[in-house]
């Protein structure tokens, strides 16, 4: 629908459009290297759990090969796009809010990562005001938690309740301290 | 039973008090989630998913089905006064809607949005209780040779025909096929894609997938893309209540949207960029006032899209409910929500699951009502919620992201896979491959090599059978017109235009 691709200027190699023809072409090789791992029981050699796998691999090679050829092409992205730099300091802090997530959920609980997260994320996307926003994540991951979670019946993290509230008054006394 | 009999007792089964609970929760839910940019209903209606561990099936697809149309109706709230749309779909009601609120008729352009939603909406719920039964009959025509061509075909639209380009499209569904693909074979129990890890004989779950895609790539795309432009809310201004020549001028478009949309969501191609697109092109050339479009804002530019939008949500529906098919992310992931009640939809569900399909189709009339008194008179509420600012919006999401996750087997793993995911979801958003295929290929994939697998046994391992039985060669043949079509049309037209000068880049 879009013309947007056919705007493309002289045939230019295009370097990120290049890196993702590539790593599909290496997802495809992982596909075969797994596909060739399933172990097939004899009895279903006609139509086995392996065919479908070895027709995606087959679409994934030809589709990676027609992105490469694209990206030798001077790649596919729209000019607005390829102009705008990446706010690489705001998607840092993002990550680093998502890192300290994972690595914080199960020593401190749910909610005490999710404050931490939160205010991370907060000062990646601009906001200056760490403390307001540590007060909003702890009503929020509390509201999610008591709230969603509970009315849905998924236990977060070790779970019980005390240990919620043992979370929250460390991440109180953290709040305090910093 | 007739389609009447079968639509008042639907009345009877969502009439009930709690079942009205559940479609109003849902609604107004939905409508939040349509207004905030960086929510959507696939998003939501995954997150959601373990409700259906709760409650009995008939109140959690009330409650989605909620939000499934109220996102649509909040997301033209968010384009007309942000010019940020919140949905792919409402991208054209910007493009008038906008302007409108820019002159100062926003009031109008919410009131023709809303109202014209609330006509197709209901003139395409009406499509879908009268066209299922009939679909139905067609449907117990098909074997599983033509279940599985039928599925090509869905294939090839949704990823290869809708989009800016077949080739992205595709990848993104074949990638699809293989988060779908990991676990254990369900016909031979051999454990295929775990790369050895035990966490993955379950396979990964479309609440990992729909997260990791659509709330934490979409948080890092926004947060890479920061400085790229401001979002200007424009203060509603001006009476909600359309003027006598506005109503004049929005019913035909209303009609006009809603013939559009309902047949193209109904057919296995869903989408509803295409009809509002198509909508928009109509209005503009049937208009009187042509001078209004791209400059003040022309109201039939709103109305008609937003009719077609919504009837077009609706007519998705009807491949869904009646052949087990969904066309869109959200229709993958309700999907999915059946299989988690053990319900399997086909043609045999209007019969085997009536409670469920007819209280369903009831209720979604029902949330149009409950949807237009929300979306006009309380609109202020929603123009409220515009104002939270990016940071805690998009911060937030990852706190309910992370309990959806976490919370599905407290596994780390889980998240590691989700920021993978994640981290996929931005690349894809940043270079231009759409998301949507990834959910309809890991739902619908599997789907199709159980089809596929049965027609093969049933045809003693003999290739020809999907193109020896006619309905499957003539789905066959319209998956591959579909494919190529586009690129020999566009192949001829650069001919007749430009001479055949080599054009490169068209992947």
């Amino acid at each position: 629908m879009s013309t947007s691709d056919q705007q493309a200027s002289p045939p230019r190699l295009a370097i990120p459009e290049l890196l993702i023809g590539v790593g599909l072409l290496a997802c495809a090789g992982a596909v075969a290297w797994q596909t060739l791992a399933i172990p097939v029981s004899p009895l279903y050699s006609k139509v086995g759990p392996k065919v479908f796998p070895y027709m995606t691999m087959a679409g994934m090679v030809i589709l990676s090969l027609l992105l490469i050829v694209a990206a030798l092409r001077g790649g596919w992205q729209p000019d607005e796009e390829k102009e705008t730099p990446t706010d690489w300091k705001a998607m840092g802090f993002v990550v680093a809010g998502l890192v300290a997530n994972l690595v914080l959920i199960q020593p401190l609980g749910f909610t005490a990562a999710s404050v931490i997260m939160f205010v991370l994320v907060c000062f990646g996307f601009g906001s200056r005001h760490p403390l307001r926003d540590a007060l909003l994540g702890l009503i929020l991951a509390l509201a999610a938690y008591f709230g969603f979670a509970r009315a849905l019946g998924v236990n977060i993290g070790a779970g019980l309740i005390e240990n919620q509230l043992n979370a929250l008054i460390s991440a109180l006394v953290g709040i305090g301290r910093g | 039973m007739d389609t009447l009999g079968y639509l008042a007792h639907g009345f009877a089964v969502a009439f009930t008090p709690t079942n009205l609970l559940w479609c109003l929760l849902g609604t107004t839910l939905g409508t939040a989630i349509g207004v905030l940019p960086g929510l959507g209903p696939a998003l939501t209606i995954a997150l959601l998913l373990p409700i259906t561990y709760q409650v009995a099936p008939e109140a959690s697809f009330i409650l989605f089905a909620g939000i499934y149309y109220g996102a649509m109706y909040g997301g033209s709230t968010t384009s007309i006064l942000l010019n940020t749309p919140g949905e792919s779909a409402t991208i054209v009601t910007a493009l008038e809607g906008n302007r409108m609120a820019r002159s100062g008729r926003g009031g109008a352009a919410l009131a023709t949005s809303a109202i014209g939603s609330f006509v197709a909406g209901t003139i395409g719920t009406l499509g879908v209780a009268f066209l299922a039964p009939i679909v139905v009959k067609l449907a117990l025509a098909f074997g599983p040779a033509e279940y599985f061509s039928l599925m090509v075909l869905a294939f090839i639209t949704v990823s290869a025909v809708l989009g800016s380009s077949s080739v992205r499209g595709l990848t993104s569904l074949f990638v699809g096929f293989v988060i779908g693909m990991i676990g254990v074979d369900l016909q031979t129990g051999q454990p295929r894609f775990t790369f050895g890890m035990g966490e993955l004989l379950d396979g990964v779950d479309v609440i990992i997938v729909a997260v990791g895609l659509f709330a934490v790539g979409e948080t890092l795309y926004v947060a890479s893309r920061r400085y790229a432009g401001k979002d200007e809310i424009v203060p509603l201004r001006g009476s909600l209540y359309m003027t006598a020549s506005e109503w004049a001028r929005s019913w035909k478009p209303w009609l006009r949207g809603a013939a559009i949309g309902f047949p193209i969501g109904a057919l296995p191609a869903g989408g509803a960029e295409i009809p509002t697109f198509l909508s928009y092109a109509i209005e503009k050339k049937l208009s009187k006032h042509k001078e209004e479009f791209g400059t003040v804002g022309a109201i039939e530019g709103v109305a008609g899209p937003e009719a077609a939008n919504n009837a077009s949500a609706a007519g998705v529906l009807v491949p869904m409910l009646t052949l087990g098919l969904p066309t869109s992310a959200t229709a993958a992931i309700m999907l999915s929500a059946f299989q988690s009640y053990g319900i399997n939809p086909g043609p045999l569900l209007l019969t085997t699951q009536a409670n469920l399909v007819w209280g369903l189709i009831a209720s979604l009339f029902i949330a149009n009502v409950i949807l237009v008194i929300l979306n006009l008179p309380l609109i202020g509420l929603w123009v409220r919620l515009l104002k939270i600012p990016a940071p805690q919006l998009y911060a937030g999401i990852l706190v309910f992201a992370t309990v959806g996750t976490y919370g599905i087997s407290q596994s780390p793993i889980d998240l590691i896979i989700l920021y993978l995911l994640g981290a996929a979801g931005f690349l894809m958003r940043r270079f231009d491959f759409p998301t949507a295929p990834v959910i309809i290929g890991m739902i619908l994939g599997p789907l199709a090599e159980t089809q596929f697998r049965r027609a093969m046994t049933i045809a003693n391992g003999d290739w020809t059978v999907f193109y020896r039985h006619p309905l499957s060669l003539t789905l066959l043949t319209l998956a591959f017109i579909g494919l190529v079509g586009p690129h020999i049309w566009a192949w001829i037209e650069r001919r007749r235009t430009r001479g055949p000068e080599h054009v490169p880049g068209d992947a």
